[in-house]
Order: structure tokens, then C-alpha cells, then sequence
């Protein structure tokens, strides 16, 4: 056997095998150390007061910028912050309760259409949105709102209505961004859902017909009950990402109209424009870091507390 | 006998819902898809909807008369579309080859049994997913320590590796590579680079089509990473930046023609009119919608294995 005279070097090899496995995973932890751990030093910017000096490096400029302490964090006690709070809270509350009965009630609906050809139509065009951007997406609400041809405000005009500036009224925007999340990720959502059913081994069913379920009975009493893991997951996912927002929704569906921010203003466009608009470093890692630190905590206690009612589902 | 029969129809009642029921959520699924579709359809009519027509009567699904002078204007665009076009195409190119090595080298040791540092370089990716530095000093660091600025690989390599799809690729590896496969291979005196490239790639050909569909949508549809990092150099804007910029522009002179004056709102209508920005969606889209029915599969194969197993 050839293996045999090998034996003796195994410690050496074994080594061998751990450094060109190591070399394997080089590209990808220098690329998390530089563009995902670095960052997170880059947080002291939160506590000083980050300004020029000479030479103007990064480093030299955040070594010789004074500490605040919590000066950056003053934003909070701003009205416009109670908003963006807000309204990054209430929409993901609001589209993760929703998207959670839509995507499994079309799923259920899905997998039990006896038409399959119908099903599987449905999925395809169900998930084309979540394949394009925001970016697209914002023109295809700008083809039904636009102030001047839209649809809705032209079907306004020629029935002699005054015309909704929908990009100036504030009135439709909880109800349009809703709808554009949900036609964003219904496909999506439900397509995992509809993956987790078909898994259901079948005879289950014909147990629960055999002891005269109805069908109504049968989803309530077998269907449910085996996507529970998956929907307990992919919430505790959800309730993690609570405090992240969908910037590109926020920013590119709304054209960045100033006037509609009392209901599109969310803690990432907040970021965002903290920085663009006044370069105030400071302030903007501070809530960067405020939004990291507390979602981060939501998914590790989501997680505690799925661990206490249902250890199978926990997440890690 | 009767009994019985009677019980076997019952029976079979059920096991599938009536037929009443079934056309409710014909009807309801169907309505829908529909939904999900028709906007990109709109905006195809719009696309073929002459100026006047819009003018008249608006964005409407049945125009007053068709045109393709929207096209003739995209092509008389030139240099600066095909230009976009071009660089939407390198970066997906490029930056999906480059993510789909850097992903299958670090997911292969991960899946590893064997490999002493598979949990450190596991958390060191898992715990990206859950903690971040944020958003600006992220930028700051990428911008001034790594020169990421109006370069293409200010677009590229913030993309370049994806925790999920690492996820996703490792979940391949552990369902469908057998570790004796890769013992024997060992035995036989195979290098691990030889091992992986000859032996256990062919096997994960499914699994690497996924994460290079991912990235490659990822890539496409990047608007961001422009709009963070592209500041002078605007030769190298992707399709989606351009199409951003371009509706900022039009409103800029839409809400400034008052002051302006009338002349100004002529030249707008100059300007890259209505139906030219739709035929420009139009584009960015064509691909995607092209390639979707082939690829639809690989996607929800690997959407559903990361975010199961994630």
C-alpha cells in the first residue's frame, strides 16, 4: 500500500495540508479584515471629533482628532431622530408581520393548486421583481406617479380632477412603499415557504385525512406546524435586520423629494444624507454604530429567546 | 359497500381543496403575478409611446400612436450610453469571476472537516452578518486607506465576497462531496489544490452556477457603490448609476423652469424626453428578463439552501 510508508510524516503533512488549506481561504479574510474588521476600529470616529491634519491620512487624522466622549451622539435628542426611528420601526414591523401571512398563505395556495403548470407560472413572474433594482423599480413607479404624465395624475386630469403631486404629498407614501416592499420580496419570501412544503413528507396528510381532517384542518394541524422552524427563523432574520432599512426603497422610489422625508426619512437615508450633505463624520458613524450595536442585540436576544420556547429553531 | 364507497369519495375530498376554492386562489395568486409583471410591461408601452401621445394623454397602456423615436434617440446617445453599457458589463464580468474564486476557496476549507481553523474562519465570516462598522467608516477606510475612488475597483471590490453566499456554497460542498471522495483523492497523492479544481468543482458545478447567478445580480443591479465612491471620474458609471443621474437631472430642471423661465423648460423637452429614460429601463432590463427563465431555477435552489441553513 502506498499509504503506508506515509504514516510516519502524517504530523508534517497534516501541517502542509492545514497551510495550503489556509492559503484557500487568504483572499476572503483579507478582504473581511480590510473591509469589514478594519471598519469596526473606524467606529472611534463616533467619540471624536474628526478633522484634517498634516499629513492627511486617515490614521494620522483619527490618532490626532480630539475625544468628544458622546457629543456625536446629540443627534438623538433631534425631532427629525424620533422620526427616522420611527418610521424605520413601524414599516418594518408593519412588512414583516404582512409579508409573513402573505408569503405563507401564497405558498399554501401554491402547493396546493392542482394545476402545476399554473403554479409554476405564478412563481416565475412572482419572483421577477426581486431581480431588478431599486433603482428600476423607482422609474416603474415614476411611469404611474410622475407629476406630469403619470398615469394616475393624467386619468386625474382628463376626468377633471385636480392632479395628486404624489412626490410633494405625503398622504400615499406609507401605502406605495408598502406596496413596492411587498412586490419586491412576496416572490421571494414565498418561494422558501412553498420549498419547505413540498418538503412535508405526504403521508402525514393522508393520516390526517384518514382521521377525516378536512383540508382546512390538515393546514392548520400538519402544514403549519412543519414550517414552524423555518418561519421562527427567518423572523428572528428579520427581527435582527428591525432597525436596518432598505436604503435604495427609501432613497430612489421617493426621487429624494425633501418634502416627503416626514414618512421616508429612515435611519440608513439618515445616515446617508448626514454624510453627503454635511460631511459630519462624527455624527454619521455615531448613528451607523447606534443602528449596528442595537441590531445587533435584537438578533442575538431574538435568538435567547428562541433558544428558551423552541432550542431546534435557533439560528446559532 | 356502499358505506365504503361513500367513505372513499369523502376520502378523496380530502385531499385537495374544492374546486371553488381552488379558483379563489387561482385568482388571487394569479391577480398577483400580474402585478409583479405589469409595470415592466407599462414601461415597455411607454417606451414605444410617441412624445406627442404622452403629451396629449400621459404614460398611458393604450397610447394614442406608437414610436421608435425613443430608440433612434438612444442610439443617437452615443458615446455615453454605450459607454455605461460597456462598464455594467465589465464590472458584472469581472466581478462575478473574481467573487465566485474568492467564494469557492473559502467555503471548500470551511466544509473541510479536517482543516484545524474551520470555526475561527467560519465566526470570522458569520459574524460579519451580524455586526458591522457602518456605513461611513466603511466608506472613509475604502476610500482613503484602500484607494476605492472613481476607479473600477471602487465597484468591484466591495462586492467581491458575500457571507450568505458563503453560506450557500458550503451547504453545496457538505450535501453533495462525500469526504472519502476527497480521503482517497489525499491518499492517491493529490495536491488540495489539484483535489479541489479536478475532483470537487465538476461535482458543485450546480452549486457554483448559483453563486455566480447571485453575484452576477448583484453586480448588475449595483447603483450604490456609484453613487458612494464615483465622484469625478464618471467615465466608468454603470448603466444603473447613469439612469439614477439622469432622473435627478430632469427633475432639477422640472422644479427650477419657474425661475428659469420658459426657455429653460424648451430645452427640457429637449432633454432626454419621458419615453427615452423607459427605453433606457427598458435595456437595463432586457438582460435580466432574457436570462431569468434559465436561471430562475439555480437561484431559488440557492436562496433557499442559504437562507434554510443560514
Amino acid at each position: 500500500m502506498k499509504a503506508a510508508p506515509r504514516h510516519a510524516s502524517m504530523g508534517l503533512s497534516r501541517r502542509k495540508k492545514n497551510l495550503w488549506l489556509l492559503t484557500m481561504v487568504a483572499p476572503g479574510a483579507i478582504w473581511l479584515l480590510l473591509l469589514r474588521y478594519l471598519p469596526m476600529f473606524g467606529v472611534v470616529i463616533a467619540f471624536k471629533k474628526y478633522r484634517a491634519f498634516k499629513p492627511n491620512t486617515f490614521w494620522n487624522n483619527i490618532v490626532k482628532s480630539e475625544w468628544v466622549g458622546l457629543d456625536n451622539f446629540a443627534f438623538l435628542k433631534s425631532p427629525d431622530t424620533a422620526v427616522m426611528i420611527r418610521n424605520t420601526l413601524l414599516y418594518n414591523i408593519t412588512w414583516i408581520l404582512l409579508g409573513l401571512f402573505i408569503a405563507v398563505a401564497f405558498a399554501i395556495m401554491m402547493s396546493e393548486l392542482r394545476n402545476r403548470f399554473a403554479a409554476k407560472a405564478y412563481q416565475t413572474m412572482m419572483f421577477f421583481p426581486y431581480f431588478l433594482s431599486w433603482v428600476v423599480a423607482s422609474y416603474f413607479v415614476l411611469a404611474f406617479l410622475d407629476p406630469t404624465s403619470g398615469m394616475i395624475p393624467a386619468i386625474q386630469k382628463s376626468m377633471g380632477l385636480k392632479a395628486t403631486n404624489f412626490y410633494h404629498d405625503v398622504t400615499w407614501w406609507p401605502l406605495i412603499l408598502t406596496i413596492c416592499n411587498r412586490w419586491k420580496y412576496t416572490g421571494y419570501a414565498s418561494v422558501l415557504y412553498l420549498a419547505a412544503i413540498t418538503g412535508i413528507d405526504s403521508t402525514q396528510y393522508e393520516a390526517a385525512a384518514v382521521d377525516g381532517a378536512t383540508k382546512w384542518q390538515q393546514i392548520w394541524h400538519v402544514t403549519l406546524p412543519n414550517i414552524r422552524t423555518m418561519i421562527i427563523i427567518l423572523l428572528i432574520m428579520d427581527v435582527g435586520k428591525i432597525f436596518n432599512a432598505d436604503f435604495g426603497l427609501f432613497y430612489n422610489v421617493p426621487q429624494n423629494s425633501g418634502s416627503l422625508y416626514p414618512v421616508t426619512q429612515v435611519i440608513d437615508t439618515y445616515v446617508y444624507r448626514a454624510y453627503a450633505n454635511t460631511h459630519n463624520m462624527g455624527m454619521s458613524s455615531a448613528a451607523g454604530l447606534l443602528q449596528s450595536v442595537v441590531g445587533c442585540l435584537c438578533i442575538i436576544g431574538t435568538n435567547a429567546i428562541v433558544r428558551k420556547i423552541d432550542p431546534d429553531s435557533t439560528l446559532f | 359497500m356502499i358505506a365504503h364507497s361513500v367513505k372513499r369519495r369523502r376520502h378523496a375530498d380530502l385531499n385537495s381543496f374544492s374546486a371553488r376554492t381552488q379558483a379563489v386562489f387561482h385568482l388571487v395568486l394569479g391577480l398577483f403575478s400580474l402585478l409583479c409583471v405589469i409595470p415592466f410591461i407599462f414601461v415597455v408601452i411607454i417606451s414605444f409611446t410617441s412624445e406627442e401621445s404622452i403629451r396629449q394623454i400621459g404614460y398611458s397602456f393604450v397610447p394614442q400612436s406608437f414610436s421608435v423615436q425613443a430608440y433612434e434617440y438612444v442610439f443617437d446617445l452615443g458615446d455615453a450610453l454605450w459607454r455605461s453599457y460597456f462598464n455594467s458589463f465589465y464590472i458584472t464580468i469581472l466581478g462575478t469571476v473574481l467573487s465566485v474564486i474568492i467564494c469557492v476557496l473559502y467555503a471548500y476549507p470551511l466544509f473541510r472537516k479536517d482543516f484545524k481553523y474551520r470555526n475561527f474562519f467560519n465566526y470570522m465570516s458569520f459574524i460579519t452578518m451580524i455586526f458591522g462598522g457602518g456605513l461611513v467608516p466603511t466608506f472613509v477606510i475604502c476610500k482613503s486607506v484602500l484607494g476605492l475612488s472613481d476607479n473600477y475597483a471602487a465597484l468591484i471590490v466591495p462586492l467581491l465576497f458575500n457571507p450568505f453566499n458563503i453560506i450557500v456554497m458550503r451547504t453545496f460542498f457538505q450535501t453533495s462531496v462525500p469526504m472519502e471522495l476527497i480521503e482517497a483523492a489525499t491518499i492517491d497523492g493529490s495536491g488540495e489544490y489539484s483535489t479541489l479544481v479536478r475532483i470537487v468543482v465538476p461535482i458543485v458545478k450546480p452549486g457554483i452556477a448559483t453563486v455566480a447567478l447571485l453575484n452576477a445580480l448583484a453586480f448588475w443591479n449595483e447603483w450604490f457603490l456609484s453613487l458612494l465612491y464615483l465622484n469625478k471620474n464618471m467615465d466608468i458609471m454603470p448603466l444603473q448609476y447613469l439612469l439614477m443621474r439622469m432622473q435627478r437631472n430632469a427633475d432639477f430642471l422640472a422644479k427650477n423652469s419657474s425661475i428659469i423661465g420658459v426657455d429653460a423648460a424648451l430645452a427640457a423637452r429637449e432633454l432626454p424626453s419621458q419615453s427615452l429614460k423607459m427605453a433606457l429601463v427598458v435595456f437595463i432590463v432586457l438582460p435580466i428578463a432574457c436570462a431569468y427563465p434559465f436561471f430562475q431555477r439555480y437561484v431559488v435552489a440557492g436562496l433557499t439552501v442559504g437562507s434554510v441553513k443560514g
